[in-house]
């Protein structure tokens, strides 16, 4: 596997994400202006040396909001993730190891009824109920994670279960549990690193729908969506203000599919024909 | 097929029923008094007590969710705090708006997937096929509402084509109507064509390897020949399940796009009563957004069936 090429999207998707998580990391210690400070006498500036994006309409220069968006972006994405991969993995797991049982059919039916859900509409009720912030976008998020995870991990977990080395371990007296957390989930762990990346990106465009519409983080807290909302009524003559978030969403979105696509083909040739999707 | 259709039935019973149970529990755990929450600070003990009492939050709470889900099943949606009216009216009037704009955009999305998946994958691996699927790349990493900010400064401020928002109305005829759905339709169906468009590319080059595509070929059909008639065909069956999703998904997905262009559909009126505290209209649309897309996905899966008979066998099994 170390010889192998690296594939293409992998070097498009990488960087990338490197300069969104590299402006979320920076964020948490340094941005160039406090994002949160109010100028009004500087609002609406254009990119010069001191705020090389510009103000918006309330003096915030817009590189640090930029910045701090990223951070709150990244986390509320990666927390999401967290949830998904922490509740959904161990389900599909245990799934796997008790197939054909009711169990598997319990856990599997449940799934299926998250999976019919309009993720988008739970969410927005969620928030909606439990008061809008990012905690509680993480929350609506990362429900929806896990019966994805869950499916991947019991997906993956069924073809290990019936190979021989998993066999020799139940003949060496290994319990279900510990074959699936020892054997099945190393082995599974490629296909789990790909779907991580996919719903990471899945995350952040969740993230900005639900702070753009109010329900996602809240001022002070600056987030991409929360940016693109604030110009909505201002970009027709500052189309900068909607521009550089959105373009901030994109490449990092685009990166982490990119990213996804190409960890695919490198963690498993094997997937390569049925990765073109 | 009868048995097959009388166990996705009971599937889909279940399934509404668990969804109804969501949506009234996530309701029901709002944190304090509805009746205070709706009526606001300033409201007298007398009047919440009284909002309480019709809103028949003193019964049990089995007997709530009973007479509020039975009541669904009737058509009756319950009464809005907020607008004074039924809510049956108010999801009615919104309907009109937010189910020809999903329609549309599905047609878009099939209208753009179709060409783009069919081209890239008989140009497979040539420089065309990388260029559409890096564009599809794009399209798909698009928030749709962003690319929808970006579609009213382009064609409404710029060049003054389309309206940057509200809606024409049906009573200002069919053309109207449809003229000013145009731009909130293309924003939902960029990414969901983008989707399309990489699925049906995969299942068509799934296709080319099966026999029956050789065997076209030896009968003298042309790559592109056997591809359209025989590849087409099979390759339908993955592209009719992303479609069954993509319309829950659209009817579901556009309450953003229409907060985007001021559009009078449920999107808007969700919100509208998120923000008035009108919590039996957001029950309501709530439930009802479900229902669609749950039922558009029961039609998905017997669509399926009936286009490829061994899931019916499969199911009966």
């Amino acid at each position: 596997m170390s010889r192998a090429r690296i594939p293409l999207p992998l070097w498009l998707g990488a960087p990338l994400v490197a300069l969104a998580l590299g402006m979320a990391l920076l964020a948490l210690v340094w941005t160039p202006h406090d994002p949160a400070a109010l100028a009004i006498g500087e609002k609406l500036r254009a990119p010069d040396w001191t705020h090389p994006l510009g103000t918006d309409h309330l003096g915030r220069d817009v590189l640090s909001l930029l910045m701090a968006g990223a951070r709150t972006s990244l986390a509320v994405a990666l927390v999401a993730v967290g949830i998904g991969a922490g509740l959904g993995v161990p389900l599909g797991l245990w799934a796997a190891a008790r197939r054909g049982t009711w169990i598997d059919d319990l856990l599997m039916r449940a799934n299926d009824l998250i999976f019919a859900f309009p993720s988008l509409v739970i969410a927005i009720l969620i928030t909606a109920a439990f008061g809008p912030s990012a905690l509680n976008a993480i929350i609506a998020i990362g429900i929806f994670n896990i019966p994805v995870f869950a499916r991947v991990a019991r997906g993956g977990a069924l073809t290990i279960w019936s190979r021989e080395f998993i066999l020799v371990a139940r003949l060496a007296g290994k319990g279900a549990a510990r074959i699936s957390v020892e054997h099945v989930l190393p082995n599974i762990a490629s296909l789990l690193i790909v779907q991580a990346t996919i719903q990471f990106s899945l995350g952040i465009l969740a993230e900005a729908a639900l702070s753009y519409v109010g329900l996602g983080a809240q001022p002070p807290t600056a987030s991409w969506g929360r940016m693109l909302a604030e110009a909505q009524t201002l970009f027709y003559g500052y189309p900068r203000l909607a521009i550089v978030p959105g373009l901030a969403i994109v490449l990092t979105v685009l990166g982490l599919n990119l990213m996804g696509d190409g960890l695919r083909d490198h963690l498993d040739p094997r997937l390569r024909q049925r990765a073109v999707q | 097929m009868a048995v097959y259709l009388l166990k996705r039935l009971a599937s889909l019973g279940l399934a509404l029923i668990a969804a109804s149970l969501v949506v009234f529990a996530l309701i029901e755990v709002v944190p304090g008094d509805p009746a205070r929450t709706m009526l606001g600070i300033n409201a007298t003990d007398a009047a919440v007590a009284a909002l309480r009492d019709s809103l028949g939050l003193n019964q049990n709470i089995a007997l709530r969710y009973l007479d509020w889900a039975g009541g669904m099943l009737r058509g009756d949606f319950g009464h809005s705090y907020s607008y004074r009216v039924p809510v049956a009216q108010l999801i009615g009037d919104r309907l009109w708006v937010s189910v020809p704009l999903a329609g549309y955009a599905l047609a878009l999305t099939v209208a753009l997937a179709l060409p783009v998946g069919l081209a890239a994958a008989a140009l497979r691996g040539r420089a065309a096929d990388y260029g559409l699927m890096s564009l599809t790349q794009l399209g798909i990493a698009v928030p749709n509402f962003w690319f929808a900010m970006l579609l009213v400064l382009v064609f409404a401020v710029k060049l003054p084509l389309f309206r940057s928002g509200g809606f024409a109305g049906w009573d200002a005829g069919l053309g109207a109507g449809l003229w000013s759905l145009t731009l909130p339709a293309v924003a939902l169906a960029l990414p969901q064509a983008s989707i399309l468009a990489r699925v049906l590319r995969s299942a068509l080059i799934e296709t080319a390897g099966q026999d029956y595509i050789r065997t076209s070929r030896a009968k003298g059909l042309t790559a592109r020949g056997a591809l359209l008639r025989h590849g087409l065909r099979n390759a339908l069956i993955p592209v009719l399940t992303i479609m069954g999703l993509q319309f829950s998904f659209l009817l579901a997905g556009a309450v953003i796009i229409e907060k985007v262009f001021f559009l009078p559909g449920l999107g808007m009126l969700l919100f509208q009563a998120i923000t008035q505290r009108d919590l039996i209209v957001v029950e309501s649309t709530v439930m009802l957004l479900v229902a669609a897309v749950i039922l558009v996905n029961f039609l998905t899966d017997l669509a399926y069936a009936w286009v490829d008979p061994r899931l019916r066998r499969r199911g009966r099994a």
